[in-house]
């Protein structure tokens, strides 16, 4: 077979939800046979206006070369990067536009491209190895017909609901049309990933290619020349009608085409789902439901009011502050996902997690689950089969949803070690301790452990308050110990805290921030100091809660109005979570060490919930009670005494709904800029990171420091000293608040 | 006719170890499943080898000191298949017997394993063979039916066991059947075969020209009377089966039209490009030299180094007869070019050529086997002559006699002194036997 295929080289590249190629001439390849290939790739990143002029000209050049020539019959996309399909989102390109409409105009320009190639009269063929993300499905959905690898790398998803923001060139009219009504919003309003044999169940791709082994050359390329071969072989039958693009849909797709093609079932289904997104969002985010605006346009009204309708709301939500926040998180998500300190010197291969409990078990799933060898230490063997127990049991969930096989589930299992003595640590490159939250028990395992472990290795200490400086105080080498604050339950939450002290080295923080990366985490590195970051931001508010409950407003109203404000879980039932006698503990301890700042409520109450059992979840009551399998869960009668004993006077002027809110964010803010001003946190980017990924600070503000600039520094400050005029000095707004109040143009993200 | 290159050994006795021969070797006929042994157990089929066997070689009985049987799918009333037709085919009661178990390499396994008691001096005289009954496969209950009933083995009352039946619900009642797949990749061979020859970029032409290739070349051994280890077979009930019923030579045309079995709808490796469905047994007597030539016999082979090889279970699974050639080679001390006959199991004619190509990549080598520069592919003329797997059928675990047979007889026929063995086995294990 030879290779007579023309090969058009296509430098592409995307910017969200816009597909916008580059087009270099140089790259037309001699004769055309009956394929043509096109290859993506994003080789430079020129300018951005420039880009978008010349892209659609020049990709309509393109087109326009595959239809003048006899000899071309059909095309094939395909990237020649592997990994990626179309992926990368140009987030710059929307942020430079100024106004709604210049982004509505991007997203027509993007609409009519995508158009030309559906419109093609020579079949187009999408070939998608790696992910093909927002404007890359919106290019493949284009394309008359779709063959992916299924790989896991190879994942198919409209991510641009997480930004705030809706697929804007096409999307939102085709994939209705395409997978049908109900997992066309399954998968806009969701933004998940998509793997490709369910894609191809879904009916989002035609055809899947197996990934291949070592042949003649490397896998990874022998497959990406494989998936080629056949997108051509499919792209010569298409164009000689010996292959139908035409999908046989299943009796049940069939059955709901049928059902949403009546209008009145049609509303039905709009009305259901933009009852949950209501419920889901209480109307923070603006998105989700533009997009269900979006699609009803074009299935009630046609053609062009849904085009019209899409790039127009496109326009309008890229200027939400809404979806500003959410790009800035995405950012910082980004920048957390990179080790500022460089490559460690040692990579670790081998580590030891001491303590078998929840988040103990939780490190060790993380670690082993990325290839560590990890060893999981516990003093007791009862703690111990718990915290096997809970790694399996993390894993076989995996198993059950298929995105793990069992044999896999095994062969990663057989890298853990169960065991009850230091056996083994010789070889251990890191240790985490997860042990008791108690400076002697700390002190204990510290020189346990450093009696047993080598030269190299890191010891780090997970805890959510203990200064680490104080844990090193007994080390032999305090260079070699950092704090790793994860968050419960840890194979969910996202975020790392690294915590360094002034004897730190660069090296020991580069490994313990290369481990979190392993282990798939989000990473701040913060300094030393009573609380770190983030359960110093949480002190406050929760405070401040204690002291709306004891102003008499029962939990769950502060929870309802906390998830108003668009906290995921309610500020009484976060306490219950985390369990009342760590707050207390918490509480007490940073009292002692920021005085007034940190009072407000009453920690007496936290503590004769103590002693009456009240724990929070794991008791089984706290402020409310929790019982197995049951899902509304009930207020705790058993707090009114406690709520009667510690009872204060409401002060009506800073009690509506408004200010109790605002007393909680302020407070949360306040603290943080404290950190900033302090030097405990580095930027602002990752205190914006930790207060959504770690304690779930609205994503919708973006973060603390987001929400500083949005609201405005000043009328910030202005709300504190009203609460500081009722409460006192707890409220009194820190130096770096007030400058940027004094100063308007001063901003925490430019 | 140029004469052939000087070998670069003359033999490959080792000093201090003891000589292994082949006396003989035999098989019943090869047929399709579903066929003439439709209604056997695997037993039945092992006994005809060995009975065969007997009655070839006129061995005493009491002779035999060790029987050694491979099988694959397991028939579980006679899990120890070799006991059981060692008793039925007149053996006495007082030779041990057992069953080994290795994919498509079980007979192979069960030869070198009577090679390893004999070099230990534990035995002198070994029958090893394999048996495959692909016509009857063990189809289970369900697990969830399989734990109801043992349940209720158990249950004392009446309201006990009218409870446990109660739980019983339809899904209760799907079978397990076997499947032809790696448990840890839960891919069947087929599949993975695809993929292989799709990683080697070997194309449908390509595949339906050496199955062709081979039918040809087992008829035309068939047709000549080449295939001297087939014993024939008196089946209880029916006819006399005296030979292999799978060889069909084809046209390119014919063979060209079917669809592809396992990559759908676009892969390349079909029903006839595949080794089929087989039912068979077969068998060999090993002996130490001293042993068979005191007897009188004269050795047909002499089994001189083999090794076995395992690698990723799910890229490279079929990819054995790569990995181990070179290694046997060397270990033996000779190079690709003192082979006169090669005899590689096809279990896909995807795979075979995705093995020459492999073994003819230097990239290969040095990426995959931690070696300097490619082996080499075997040359055509000197591979697979008589026919293969593909053609003369290949039941499973019967397989790894047959190769070993048809080397020794193709050695004879043209002349030659060295023969290499190999065959690729799910779980990745491949193994190679050199013959005299």
């Amino acid at each position: 077979l030879k290779l007579c295929q023309a090969v058009v080289g296509l430098l592409g590249r995307f910017l969200v939800d816009l597909v916008l190629f580059f087009f270099s001439r140089s790259q037309i390849l001699k004769g055309w046979r009956a394929a043509a290939l096109i290859g993506l790739e994003n080789p430079f990143r020129p300018t951005v206006n420039t880009l978008s002029k010349q892209l659609s000209s020049e990709f309509t050049d393109i087109m326009n070369e595959i239809w003048a020539n006899e000899a071309v019959k059909s095309a094939v996309l395909i990237s020649s990067k592997p990994g990626s399909f179309i992926a990368g989102a140009d987030l710059d390109m929307i942020e430079a536009c100024k106004t709604s409409q210049e982004v509505a105009q991007l997203s027509q320009e993007g609409q009519k491209m995508l158009e030309k190639i559906e419109q093609s009269p020579k079949p187009v063929v999408a070939a998608i190895s790696g992910s093909c993300l927002g404007g890359g499905l919106e290019l493949a959905i284009a394309c008359h017909y779709r063959i992916a690898t299924k790989e896991k790398k190879t994942v198919l998803a409209t991510p641009e609901v997480l930004l705030g923001l809706l697929p804007g060139a096409g999307g939102t009219q085709r994939l209705p049309k395409m997978v049908g009504l109900p997992a066309a919003f399954d998968i806009m309003l969701t933004g998940r990933n998509i793997r490709a044999d369910r894609a191809k169940k879904m009916g989002l791709v035609d055809q899947l290619v197996d990934p291949l082994g070592p042949g003649v050359k490397s896998p990874e390329a022998r497959t990406i020349e494989y998936l080629e071969e056949v997108a051509i072989d499919f792209a010569r039958g298409l164009a000689n009608r010996t292959v139908s693009a035409k999908r046989s849909k299943g009796l049940m797709q069939k059955l709901t085409d049928y059902a949403m093609a009546v209008p009145f079932v049609r509303q039905q289904v709009y009305k259901t789902v933009e009852n949950k997104v209501r419920k889901q969002t209480k109307g923070l985010y603006p998105a989700p439901l533009k997009i269900i605006e979006t699609v009803k346009a074009g299935l009630d009204q046609g053609h062009d009011a849904g085009y019209l309708a899409e790039s127009q709301n496109f326009g309008q939500l890229a200027v939400t502050k809404e979806s500003k926040a959410l790009l800035g998180l995405y950012r910082g998500q980004v920048y957390c996902k990179k080790n500022k300190f460089g490559t460690p010197q040692q990579e670790v291969k081998t580590l030891a997690v001491l303590g078998a409990g929840l988040m103990g078990a939780g490190i060790a799933q993380v670690s082993v689950d990325k290839g560590l060898k990890t060893i999981l230490k516990d003093t007791a063997q009862q703690g111990l089969d718990r915290g096997q127990q809970q790694v399996f049991k993390g894993l076989n969930s995996k198993v059950k949803k298929k995105s793990l096989t069992s044999f896999e589930r095994d062969s990663i299992l057989s890298n853990l070690t169960g065991q009850l003595d230091y056996k083994g640590f010789e070889k251990a490159d890191m240790v985490i301790e997860a042990v008791f939250e108690d400076i002697n028990i700390k002190h204990k395992v510290l020189k346990e452990v450093e009696a047993v472990i080598p030269a190299h290795c890191v010891f780090a200490s997970n805890t959510s308050a203990l200064p680490i400086s104080q844990i090193a105080a007994v080390s032999k080498r305090p260079e070699k110990v950092i704090g790793m604050h994860y968050f419960s339950p840890v194979d969910r939450m996202q975020l790392l805290e690294i915590i360094t002290t002034d004897k730190t080295s660069q090296d020991t923080a580069a490994s313990a921030v290369a481990v979190g990366l392993k282990q798939g985490k989000i990473v701040i590195v913060v300094k030393d100091g009573p609380g770190f970051y983030t359960t110093r931001c949480l002190g406050p508010m929760l405070a401040e809660v204690v002291r709306v409950l004891q102003e008499g407003t029962d939990p769950k109203k502060i929870d309802a109005i906390s998830t108003a404000f668009g906290f995921p879980v309610g500020a009484a039932t976060l306490i219950d979570e985390v369990g009342v006698d760590v707050a207390t503990h918490v509480a007490e301890d940073l009292g002692k060490a920021f005085g007034e700042r940190f009072g407000g409520g009453s920690i007496e109450l936290f503590k004769l919930m103590v002693e009456k059992g009240f724990l929070g979840r794991k008791a089984g009551k706290g402020f409310y009670i929790y019982q197995e399998g049951v899902k509304n869960r009930s207020v705790n009668s058993g707090m009114d005494e406690i709520l009667a004993r510690f009872k204060l006077p409401a002060k009506p002027e800073v009690c509506t709904d408004e200010d109790i809110q605002m007393r909680l964010v302020t407070r949360f803010v306040n603290e943080a800029a404290m950190c900033l001003q302090e030097g405990i946190l580095s930027s602002p980017v990752e205190g914006d990171i930790g207060a959504v990924f770690g304690l779930g600070f609205p994503p919708c503000l973006g973060g603390p420091f987001r929400y500083v600039d949005s609201y405005g520094a000043k009328q910030l400050v202005d709300k504190l000293r009203k609460y500081e005029a009722v409460y006192g000095s707890q409220f009194t707004p820190c130096q770096l608040l007030l400058d940027y109040a004094n100063n308007p143009s001063k901003k925490f993200h430019q | 006719l140029a004469a052939p290159p000087p070998k670069s050994k003359k033999t490959l006795t080792k000093s201090g170890v003891k000589n292994i021969v082949v006396v003989e070797g035999v098989r019943i006929p090869f047929l399709q499943s579903g066929t003439s042994y439709a209604d056997l157990m695997p037993h039945d089929l092992a006994r005809a080898a060995l009975q065969g066997l007997l009655n070839r070689t006129s061995v005493p009985r009491e002779v035999v000191d060790y029987i050694v049987y491979g099988t694959v799918i397991q028939e579980v009333k006679t899990s120890n298949v070799a006991r059981e037709a060692a008793l039925g085919a007149g053996f006495s009661d007082k030779t041990p017997a057992h069953t080994v178990t290795m994919a498509c390499i079980s007979s192979n396994q069960a030869m070198t394993t009577g090679v390893g008691m004999i070099a230990a001096g534990q035995c002198d005289v070994v029958v090893a063979g394999g048996v495959e009954l692909m016509s009857d496969v063990p189809i289970r209950h369900s697990r969830k039916m399989r734990k109801t009933m043992l349940t209720l083995n158990r249950a004392k009352t009446l309201g006990q066991k009218l409870s446990l039946l109660s739980k019983i619900r339809p899904d209760y009642f799907a079978p397990e059947l076997p499947a032809v797949a790696e448990f840890s990749t839960s891919e069947t061979m087929g599949h993975s075969a695809d993929r292989l020859a799709a990683a080697f970029a070997v194309s449908r032409l390509e595949q339906d020209e050496y199955a062709l290739r081979s039918h040809t070349l087992a008829k035309k051994a068939q047709d000549g009377g080449l295939l001297l280890d087939v014993v024939p077979f008196k089946v209880p009930g029916k006819d006399t089966v005296t030979k292999d019923n799978g060889i069909r030579p084809s046209s390119m045309e014919q063979m060209g039209k079917l669809k592809p079995a396992f990559v759908k709808p676009y892969g390349t490796v079909t029903a006839a490009n595949s080794s089929f469905l087989t039912d068979g047994a077969s068998a060999v007597l090993l002996m130490s030299e001293e042993k068979a030539l005191a007897m009188g016999y004269k050795p047909k082979a002499y089994l001189r180094d083999f090794v076995y090889v395992s690698q990723d279970p799910k890229d490279q699974l079929l990819l054995g007869p790569t990995y181990a050639t070179p290694k046997v080679l060397e270990k033996a001390g000779l190079t690709m070019a003192d082979i006169d006959v090669f005899e590689f199991h096809e279990a896909f004619a995807g795979q075979i050529l995705a093995n020459l190509k492999a073994m003819d990549s230097d990239w290969f080598a040095q990426n995959y086997m931690g070696r300097k520069s490619k082996v080499g592919a075997p040359p055509l003329e000197k591979f697979n002559t008589w026919g293969g797997s593909l053609s003369l059928g290949h039941p499973f675990a019967a397989t790894g006699c047959r190769l070993v047979m048809t080397t020794a007889h193709s050695l004879k026929k043209e002349g030659g002194q060295y023969g290499l063995v190999a065959a690729c086995a799910a779980g990745g294990l491949p193994k190679c036997v050199l013959g005299p």
